[in-house]
């Protein structure tokens, strides 16, 4: 599991780019004229209101949907299977599969590349040491905190080695000190790991913490209203990072654009 | 499936009570026995009922015979006629359920993997389930003869319809997350099918095996009825004109304790492949 495990010659320039992009269901416009360019290894937090199309433009970005019109590229990758290959998608809810163990979850991308169990096994097990999952290995998910399990999904994710992360309000379903503390263990994790992300979230605190760049959607049909840059001085605890003036000036940016 | 296991509720004391939502795996022994003491207390009242009433009412014995002279009847008969009878009875039910088990499971699984072979067959299945099973037996026996071979069939025509409903119902009610999961996990269709979809369906599918176990004996006596030369259901049809009455009573407990002993063998096969359904922590 390395960050060039990608198929494919991957342009390093282009991370993702969406371009004119709409999208209806029905006689519902959910996404209108979106244009969005992230370059590669670079981290977008996406925020705004309950049903602006932010899901809507991950299952675009991800290759599960296809867009009514306009252009998506991912690493170079334009048709729906193509993008498929180029990232991982990881929701809400943990997904975990109730009847395999810990592990055996995380191993799952592996083993449908068509790695033995074992094969898979001997890749993952190292990484559960890394991201402060050892001792749980073959546990089973119902055994675990939703904390716990939200990690190991997005160990899941990150085993499948592809270079694009699609994280749909990965912690929305957390309660408030268990989302900071996995907020936190996730941008170590990034650190470690680097990878394109997109973050979709209705917390603008975790948009800014955890991104380069926070966009800002309008209510329905999802435009983006406002691209805003972050740069925060890097800091030891996510308590000394939401009390520096620059995290706070860009949070206000962020609220003040979400209610124009 | 509430509508399905409704139907038993005449069924054996101790299988009427298996079939409520499933207990507790952390209880005790003697919890299980408290759990147990009353549906215990109630067949005990009434086999003490009926043993009273067979005795001092001067009920004749070929009308009711007490349950005493029913065990008595099930020693006397037991090398004679009842054990072979068992024996071939048990074959047939066994047989024809480990059948339904292949037909229903992989009937189920093609249907809903090609939708346009469900839509073309799903409902002819369900109307073919309007057909009395009884009036199949006679059919079967002319084409097969007296040997076994109609009697497993009609145990598996009898039991494939629930494991086919309950099958169809676990593939169908996947989480469509899930699926999308799997899609940007390199999963194909067939390891979609065999990671996600078919263990999903295993609970499900379990329900509806349990109420087939239960109907497995009823198919054999039919085809027994419709003409045979062993098994339970022939020990009856031989000793109701005969007036035999308490032979015919063994043979039912007999018949009784074959259903019992198929579900408990379902429930154990259930804690062993679908242990973390006992957890109710499907999300």
């Amino acid at each position: 599991m390395t960050s060039e495990g990608a198929a494919a010659p991957v342009d390093d320039v282009t991370g993702i780019s969406v371009s004119h992009v709409n999208r209806s269901f029905g006689s519902v416009v959910a996404l209108q004229d979106v244009d969005l360019h992230v370059s590669r290894h670079q981290r977008v937090g996406i925020v705004g209101p309950s049903g602006c199309g932010k899901s809507s433009l991950l299952a675009l970005v991800s290759g599960l949907d296809d867009p009514n019109s306009g252009d998506i590229s991912v690493l170079g990758a334009r048709t729906a299977k193509e993008r498929l290959d180029r990232c991982a998608w990881m929701p809400q809810r943990d997904l975990l599969l109730p009847w395999r163990t810990v592990l055996a979850n995380a191993s799952l991308p592996l083993e449908n590349k068509g790695l033995s169990k074992a094969a898979a096994y001997e890749i993952v097990t190292p990484l559960f040491e890394r991201f402060g999952l050892a001792g749980f290995e073959n546990r089973h998910p119902y055994e675990l905190s939703g904390g716990m399990r939200q990690r190991v999904s997005f160990l899941r994710t990150l085993v499948a080695g592809k270079d694009v992360l699609l994280l749909d309000e990965p912690f929305g379903a957390l309660d408030s000190i268990t989302r900071a503390d996995v907020q936190q263990w996730l941008k170590s994790a990034l650190d470690e790991e680097p990878r394109t992300v997109l973050l979709v979230t209705h917390d603008v605190e975790e948009a800014v913490l955890l991104s380069d760049e926070v966009v800002v959607m309008s209510p329905r049909p999802g435009r983006i209203v406002a691209r805003i840059p972050i740069s925060l001085n890097p800091v030891e605890s996510r308590r000394e990072a939401v009390t520096q003036p620059d995290f706070i000036a860009a949070r206000g940016l962020v609220l003040d654009a979400l209610e124009a | 499936m509430s509508e399905l296991e409704g139907g038993f509720e005449s069924g054996a004391v101790s299988v009427g009570h298996m079939l409520e939502p499933r207990d507790d795996p952390s209880m005790t022994f003697g919890q299980r026995v408290k759990q147990f003491a009353p549906s215990a207390a109630v067949l005990v009242g009434l086999l003490l009922v009926w043993e009273f009433a067979a005795r001092f009412l001067s009920i004749p014995a070929y009308i009711l015979p007490a349950p005493s002279a029913i065990i008595a009847t099930l020693i006397k008969k037991w090398s004679s006629t009842l054990q072979s009878a068992t024996w071939v009875t048990l074959t047939e039910v066994l047989i024809g359920f480990v059948l339904s088990l292949i037909a229903g499971i992989g009937i189920a699984v093609i249907l809903h993997a090609w939708a346009h072979v469900r839509r073309a067959v799903y409902p002819l299945l369900i109307g073919s389930q309007t057909i009395p099973i009884i009036v199949i037996g006679p059919i079967l026996a002319i084409i097969f003869g007296y040997n076994i071979v109609p009697k497993v069939i009609l145990v598996a025509l009898i039991c494939f319809f629930p494991i086919v409903v309950t099958t169809i119902d676990g593939l169908a009610s996947v989480d469509p997350q899930l699926k999308r999961m799997m899609k940007t996990l390199y999963g194909t269709p067939w390891s979609t099918f065999k990671r996600v979809e078919f263990p999903a369906a295993l609970p499900s599918m379990f329900s509806g095996i349990r109420v087939a176990a239960t109907y497995a004996a009823i198919g054999a006596v039919f085809g027994e009825y419709a003409g045979s030369s062993n098994g339970l259901g022939y020990v009856m049809i031989q000793a109701t004109p005969q007036m035999q009455t308490s032979l015919v009573f063994a043979a039912i407990l007999l018949l009784s304790l074959i259903s019992v002993l198929l579900f408990m063998l379902v429930s154990v096969a259930e804690r062993i492949l679908v242990p973390w359904a006992r957890e109710g922590r499907m999300q």
